[in-house]
């Protein structure tokens, strides 16, 4: 073979090794997160290892639509994560255990489903005889035996909204137990019930009621569970509480198919989003029982687990948040 | 003829005739396409920042359809790739000259498929598949492999470049609109042809390989089929091969005289205005449909393209010159008429492709500083904002495509039509169809 016929070959050949060869060895060394609407798959991968005290670097692109990446019970900015782009992203863990990361955007329907978990190991000076990270500590809707999915409608409503500044005026000597046990374990309805050995009239036990939750609240809370209600609950529940949000329709269009398809869940109805401003489902609701909704989520609903997501303390304020569309507080 | 023969430049003589030129684009070329192919494959499935779609539906498509074809004719198929690895299969060789003897099976396309009919149908195909097939990258990857493959293959089997000559969804087209082109390449002096032994043009001799898209250019008249590869001005041993400089649209004298070419005139023209209304348009549920491939919405919207451009188009075409008498039958004029669609359908795709470049062109600095989409920034434009460019000038330039186009379509009948018939009908069908594409695209 002549030299120029020789080197022509070698040519083409090693440039198609390059084309082939280069692409794929770049790709291989550079993991990424993929991440797709829930339907399409939601992250891929969705289990991801690290070590605690060690920085994670993660590399999260999105394969459609715009979405967004933050760990549950961690203190930390979500990031968004654009299509076709990389966002890079750098996490320490102080702790072992099973994170939960989630997608911050409205990407879709099934955007609650968007969730994958970091498997945190090391640390060994953390970890328990048992072998698990630090004890949880049990809900109160379980110590207190709450069944979550059972109806608990408020028999009784009021006639117009309640109010805690009227409440507060009847005067602090209300036979009311003001222990933080008492509003936890007491739905409105249960506490107005309370009230009926007294003279008060029905509006003004509803506004004592009113003034019970008030005072078992602050601004702060108010103000965070009003946030956190924004980012994660008005997609379905709708801005003001009415059950109306962005999603609503196409969960109610979707009906039984979008619901989780867990045995146990079949038998149950598909409901659209609760309207938190209808006073016989929220009044009828104790604390405990928003709490046990909230950290499981399901009761045949679309309604997803938080419990891996939120803190506790950023349940109660989402809580205190929700009882504001019935009780009207002081400004 | 006003022709300005640019082969006697020596510089550009010298360097179409050397084969170290065109291989070394032809090797880059190779390897980009691979690099599409990968990219394809294992880039980022949102299309507007794989490197395969950005790379091979925006950029290569805007430079064939608004430099390389209405310039350079079939100066793309000078250097694609895509022959390239089969012909090395069937030569045994990149640059040796070749030995007589055949390395595969070497037949002859059968006569039934010597036309574009194939390449009409494997470019419909792709037409009705186009919605997915130009915003997903895994199918223009796999697009992209198979014809590189079917390449090889055919290569094997058959003599010459039949993939190219007979298959190319591309080539058809490129083909026809070369005939527009400024550039021939064409015999200096007949005689010569007529006089000279063994032919080595076509045949093959020890300077080169025979006419790898089965042309003899002693008779060649019209760009359609010549691939510009310069393999005869390698093998010519009278020097009597030249590349010409010529007036727009030369070709277009001598009437197009076969059906499988007159229905790609119509295929393209319909094509160009389907795509306006699909791409450009503002229907939702005409995109739902020519993008969701194998639902009940598809095959209506296959049917209906199908039709327009078999039936309607054609059907239309047909009762406007039936107003008219002349001495040939319908089905000639029928052919040589259809050639008034060339330049039109051309500045179709001028205009509808004006529109979706212009919109999409930013997207090419992103792809470019991140080809894989790994989250690199190669060149500092990863970040490129999505901004359409030359928006101002985006309306009049089409508009004055659209206006030239309809212009030289009218010359184009005047010039192919027989003597003594009215060509007012064709005028009108252009201007009509003119008017369609001009309220779809404005």
């Amino acid at each position: 073979m002549k030299r120029p016929e020789l080197i022509s070959r070698i040519l083409i050949i090693t440039g198609i090794l390059l084309a082939v060869g280069a692409p794929l060895f770049l790709w291989a060394r550079t993991p990424l997160i993929h991440a797709r609407m829930a339907e399409d798959g939601g992250w891929n991968p969705d289990v991801i290892q690290a070590e605690t005290g060690k920085p994670l670097h993660l590399k999260l692109t999105s394969d459609d639509v715009v979405h967004g990446f933050a760990v549950g019970q961690m203190d930390m900015q979500s990031v968004d994560i654009l299509p076709g782009k990389v966002t890079e992203i750098t996490l320490t863990f102080d702790k072992p255990g099973i994170y939960t990361f989630f997608c911050t955007r409205w990407c879709g329907l099934n955007h609650w489903r968007m969730r994958g978990t970091i498997e945190v190991t090391g640390g060994s000076d953390i970890i328990t005889a048992g072998g698990s990270s630090e004890p949880a500590s049990v809900p109160l809707y379980v110590s207190l035996d709450l069944d979550i999915d059972a109806p608990h409608d408020s028999p009784v409503i009021p006639n117009e909204k309640p109010s805690a500044m009227n409440g507060q005026l009847l005067g602090a000597n209300l036979p009311i137990d003001q222990s933080l046990d008492y509003y936890l374990s007491h739905s409105p309805y249960q506490v107005f019930t309370d009230l009926s050995d007294t003279s008060l009239t029905e509006s003004q036990k509803w506004d004592a009621v009113a003034y019970l939750w008030q005072s078992n609240t602050t601004p702060e809370s108010l103000a965070n569970g009003k946030e956190l209600y924004a980012q994660n609950c008005a997609a379905c529940h709708g801005e003001n509480g009415a059950g109306d949000g962005v999603f609503a329709d196409d969960l109610a269009e979707a009906g039984e198919a979008s619901m989780q398809t867990m045995e146990g869940a079949t038998d149950m109805v598909m409901q659209t989003p609760v309207d938190f401003t209808d006073p016989s489902r929220i009044l009828g609701a104790s604390p405990a029982l928003l709490q046990g909704k909230i950290l499981r989520g399901g009761m045949g609903t679309g309604m997803p687990m938080w419990g891996v997501i939120f803190t506790e303390e950023q349940i109660w304020d989402l809580i205190a948040y929700i009882y504001s569309f019935q009780f009207e507080y002081q400004k | 003829m006003n022709r300005i023969e640019l082969t006697r430049i020596p510089f550009i003589k010298n360097t179409l005739k050397s084969r170290y030129p065109q291989l070394a684009v032809f090797i880059v070329m190779l390897v980009g396409y691979i690099f599409a192919i990968l990219a394809g494959l294992i880039g980022t499935p949102v299309g507007s920042h794989n490197f395969s779609i950005v790379f091979v539906w925006i950029a290569w498509w805007a430079i064939l359809i608004l430099v390389a074809v209405p310039f350079f004719g079939r100066g793309w198929c000078a250097v694609c790739p895509i022959p390239l690895p089969g012909e090395w299969l069937q030569r045994g060789a990149i640059l040796a000259p070749p030995d007589k003897r055949p390395k595969w099976l070497n037949l002859r396309v059968p006569k039934m498929f010597r036309n574009i009919w194939m390449q009409n149908i494997s470019f419909l195909l792709l037409a009705l598949f186009s919605s997915a097939l130009l915003t997903t990258p895994n199918i223009t990857g796999i697009v992209l492999a198979a014809m590189l493959f079917v390449a090889i293959g055919l290569s094997a089997i058959f003599e010459r470049r039949a993939f190219c000559r007979y298959l190319c969804p591309v080539g058809g087209f490129i083909g026809l609109y070369s005939q527009t082109a400024p550039i021939e390449l064409r015999i200096k002096d007949k005689q010569v042809c007529v006089k000279c032994v063994g032919k080595p043009c076509y045949n093959g001799s020890d300077a080169g390989y025979g006419c790898p898209w089965d042309v003899f250019p002693g008779g060649m008249t019209k760009n359609t089929y010549c691939g510009l590869c310069m393999e005869c001005i390698r093998t010519c041993p009278h020097d009597n091969i030249a590349v010409n400089l010529r007036p727009f649209s030369a070709d277009l004298a001598k009437p197009t005289a076969r059906l499988d070419e007159a229905f790609k005139a119509f295929i393209m023209f319909g094509a160009a205005m389907i795509y306006a209304g699909v791409l450009l348009g503002p229907w939702g549920t005409l995109k739902d449909a020519a993008y969701n491939v194998g639902t009940g919405a598809w095959f209506m919207y296959a049917v209906i393209f199908l039709a327009i451009i078999f039936i309607v188009l054609p059907g239309l075409f047909t009762l406007g010159i039936m107003t008219t008498k002349g001495r040939q039958s319908l089905k000639q004029r029928f052919m040589s008429l259809s050639t008034a669609l060339i330049p039109l359908g051309l500045m179709f795709w001028v205009a509808f492709s004006l529109s979706f470049v212009l919109t999409n062109a930013s997207y090419i600095l992103a792809a470019l500083s991140d080809p894989l989409a790994l989250g690199w920034n190669l060149f500092g434009t990863a970040n490129a904002a999505w901004q359409p460019m030359l928006t101002t000038i985006l309306a009049p330039a089409q508009t004055l495509a659209l206006v030239v186009g309809l212009v030289w379509s009218a010359r184009t009948a005047q010039k192919v039509n027989e003597a003594g018939t009215s060509t007012i009908p064709v005028i009108v069908y252009c201007f009509v169809a003119t008017s369609i594409m001009l309220w779809l695209l404005l």
